[in-house]
C-alpha cells in the first residue's frame, strides 16, 4: 500500500472517530444527567417534583413547578418583546434594506449573539434594574421577570432575526413580482405574499429563539431575583406579575449544585432533566417546520 | 389601423450604463395581439416591461422619450395604478402559495374590496374568462400549487383578468409548457383579444404567426443595443418584411 492511501485512509478513520466521538458525547451528557437524576424520581415521586409548587430542600420539599413556570413566564416575556423587534428587522434588511444598509446591519445584529451571557446580566444589572426600580409598586426590587425578559429579548434577536431573514429572502422573487404586478404596494406584496410564504422558516426561528431563552443561565440569575417564589402580580393590578420576582430551570441548578448533596443533588439533575426534554421537544418542532418550508419550495413547480 | 392604445416615442433604457434599447417609436393598436419577436438579448422582454413600470424596480434602470397609454404620460401614472390597468403574465407560471380562490381574489383585495359575495363574482367570471372554470370549480379551496403547469399559467392570467386590466403583457407565456398547453393559451390569447390588448414576446416564430395579428421585430447589433427593425401586420411581416434582417430572422437564418 501506497504512503498517499494509508494517509487517505487515516484520516477517513480519524474523520469517523470525531463524528461518532462527539455523538457519543452528547449521550454521554444525557446518560449520566438522567442516571444522576433517578433517585430524586424514584425518592419524590414523578408528580410530586412536577405538579408541586414548594421547593425547600431543607425540609424535603422539592417541587419545580415554581421554576417551570418562572421559565415559560420569562420566556414568554422575550418572545412578547423580542419578536416584533425581530421580525422588523428581519423584514428590514430581507426586504427593504439597500445591500449596502445591509452588509452593516446584518453584522451588526450577529454580534449581539457573540456577547457573552454575563455581560447581558452585567448590563441587566446595572441599568435595567435601576431603571425598572423606579416603577412605584410596593415590593418591587427592581430584580424579577420584566427586568429578565428585555435581557433575555436582546438575546435571542441575532437567532431569531436571522432565520427569518433567510426564510424571506428564500421566498422566490417571482411571487414578488406576480403580486406588484397586481398593482399591490410592496408593503401589500410583503405581509400579504412574502410573510405568508416563509410563514414556517419564521416561525422556526421564533421556536429556535424560545429553545434559546429557555436555556439562558448567567444572565437570567444576575437579574431575575431568584426567589423561589411562585411569580403572581404584586398588587391587583395584573401588569405587576412582571415585576415579581422568579426563578428559572436554569437558575435552580446553577445557584444551588455548589452545596448540594443526596436527594438534593438528584432533584437538581431532575431538573435538568425537564429542562433537557424542554428543549429538545422545542428543537425538533423547529427542525420540522424549516423541513416543511423546504418542501414548499420545492413542489413549486407543476 | 385601429385605435391605439400604447405608443413610444424615441423611447430609450439604460440599464446603469448599457443601453438596453435605442429609440423606439411603435404604436400599439387598441384590443389586438401584438407580438414582440427577435433574438435573445435584444430588449423585448425589457421593453414589454416597461408597459407596467417592473423596469423601475431594477435598481440603476433609466428611461428617456415618451411612453402614452390612452394619450397619458405613462410614466406620470402612480406605477400601483397603473399596474392595475396594465396586467402582466410572466414566463413561469407564479401562482402564490395561496388556494385558487385567493391567488384570483388577491389583486382585488389588495385594492379594497372585501365583499365575499363580489369576490365570488369576480373569482369565477376571471376563471371563466381563462377557460380554467369547469377544471377547478369544485376545487377553488385547493392550493394553486397544486394545478399542472398549463394551469397555473391560466391560473395566472385569470389572476390578471380579476383586477379588470385593459392591455396584458405576457412574458413567453407558453415557455416552460407542453404543446397541449400552449395551444390552449394560444387559444384563449386569442380570445382574450376581443376585450383586451395584449403584447406578447415570444421566441417562437409559429406562435408568433399563429396568435398576433401585429408583429414587432427587435435587433441588436454588435453594441448589443436593441433597436425595433420593424412593425407591421403579422401577415406582412411573414410574408412580406421590407427589411433584410427580419426575413433572415423569420426564415430561420439566425436566432
Amino acid at each position: 500500500m501506497s504512503t498517499r492511501m494509508i494517509v487517505d485512509k487515516a484520516v477517513k478513520y480519524i474523520l469517523f472517530i470525531s463524528a461518532i466521538l462527539s455523538i457519543i458525547i452528547v449521550l454521554a451528557i444525557a446518560f449520566f444527567i438522567f442516571q444522576e437524576s433517578v433517585q430524586a424520581w424514584k425518592e419524590i415521586g414523578v408528580g410530586e417534583m412536577l405538579f408541586k409548587r414548594v421547593w425547600r430542600p431543607g425540609q424535603d420539599q422539592y417541587g419545580i413547578l415554581a421554576m417551570i413556570y418562572g421559565s415559560v413566564a420569562v420566556t414568554f416575556g422575550a418572545i412578547i418583546l423580542g419578536v416584533p423587534l425581530a421580525l422588523g428587522t428581519a423584514i428590514f434588511l430581507g426586504e427593504i434594506a439597500p445591500t449596502g444598509v445591509r452588509a452593516v446591519l446584518r453584522p451588526a445584529v450577529q454580534l449581539l449573539a457573540g456577547i457573552p451571557s454575563v455581560v447581558y446580566g452585567l448590563f441587566g444589572m446595572v441599568v435595567l434594574v435601576p431603571m425598572v426600580r423606579q416603577i412605584n409598586v410596593p415590593g418591587n426590587s427592581g430584580y424579577g421577570l420584566l427586568a429578565a425578559s428585555i435581557v433575555l429579548a436582546v438575546m435571542i434577536l441575532p437567532t431569531i432575526t436571522s432565520i427569518a431573514e433567510d426564510a424571506i429572502r428564500a421566498v422566490p422573487d417571482s411571487y414578488r413580482s406576480g403580486s406588484l404586478a397586481l398593482g399591490a404596494t410592496r408593503w401589500q406584496t410583503i405581509t400579504k405574499v412574502v410573510l405568508p410564504a416563509g410563514r414556517s422558516g419564521i416561525i422556526a426561528g421564533i421556536i429556535l429563539g424560545v429553545g434559546r431563552a429557555l436555556g439562558e443561565t448567567m444572565a437570567m440569575i444576575m437579574v431575575i431575583g431568584n426567589s423561589v417564589i411562585f411569580p403572581s402580580p404584586l398588587t391587583k393590578n395584573p401588569l405587576t406579575f412582571f415585576l415579581s420576582q422568579a426563578r428559572t430551570l436554569t437558575g435552580n441548578i446553577a445557584v444551588e449544585i455548589s452545596y448540594a448533596t443526596g436527594v438534593h443533588e438528584s432533584a437538581l439533575f431532575a431538573t435538568g432533566v425537564v429542562l433537557f426534554v424542554l428543549i429538545i421537544v422545542v428543537n425538533a418542532s423547529a427542525r420540522w417546520l424549516i423541513s416543511r418550508q423546504s418542501d414548499v419550495q420545492t413542489t413549486r413547480q407543476g | 389601423m385601429n385605435n391605439i392604445k400604447i405608443e413610444t416615442i424615441n423611447y430609450n433604457l439604460y440599464y446603469g450604463k448599457f443601453h438596453a434599447l435605442r429609440d423606439i417609436n411603435i404604436k400599439i393598436p387598441e384590443k389586438k395581439v401584438t407580438a414582440l419577436i427577435g433574438p435573445s438579448g435584444c430588449g423585448k422582454s425589457s421593453f414589454l416591461r416597461t408597459f407596467n413600470r417592473m423596469n423601475d424596480l431594477i435598481p440603476g434602470a433609466s428611461m428617456t422619450g415618451d411612453v402614452l397609454i390612452d394619450d397619458q404620460d405613462l410614466f406620470k401614472i402612480d406605477p400601483v395604478s397603473l399596474r392595475q390597468n396594465v396586467g402582466m403574465v410572466f414566463q413561469k407560471p407564479n401562482p402564490f402559495p395561496k388556494t385558487i380562490f385567493d391567488n384570483i381574489a388577491y389583486g382585488p383585495r389588495v385594492n379594497g374590496l372585501k365583499d365575499h359575495k363580489k369576490l365570488e363574482e369576480i373569482v369565477e367570471n376571471s376563471l371563466r374568462s381563462a377557460a380554467l372554470w369547469d377544471e377547478v370549480k369544485d376545487d377553488l379551496n385547493k392550493s394553486g400549487l397544486a394545478l399542472s403547469g398549463g394551469q397555473q399559467q391560466r391560473l395566472c392570467i385569470a389572476r390578471a383578468l380579476a383586477v379588470q386590466p385593459s392591455v396584458i403583457l405576457m412574458d413567453e407565456p407558453a415557455a416552460s409548457l407542453d404543446p397541449i398547453a400552449t395551444l390552449k393559451i394560444e387559444d384563449l390569447i386569442h380570445e382574450l383579444s376581443q376585450n383586451y390588448t395584449i403584447v406578447i414576446v415570444t421566441h417562437n416564430m409559429q406562435q408568433a404567426g399563429r396568435v398576433s395579428d401585429y408583429t414587432a421585430f427587435f435587433y441588436t447589433d454588435e453594441t448589443r443595443t436593441g433597436r425595433l427593425v420593424e412593425f407591421d401586420e403579422t401577415k406582412t411581416i411573414f410574408t412580406n418584411p421590407s427589411d433584410q434582417r427580419t426575413e433572415d430572422y423569420i426564415t430561420g437564418r439566425f436566432g
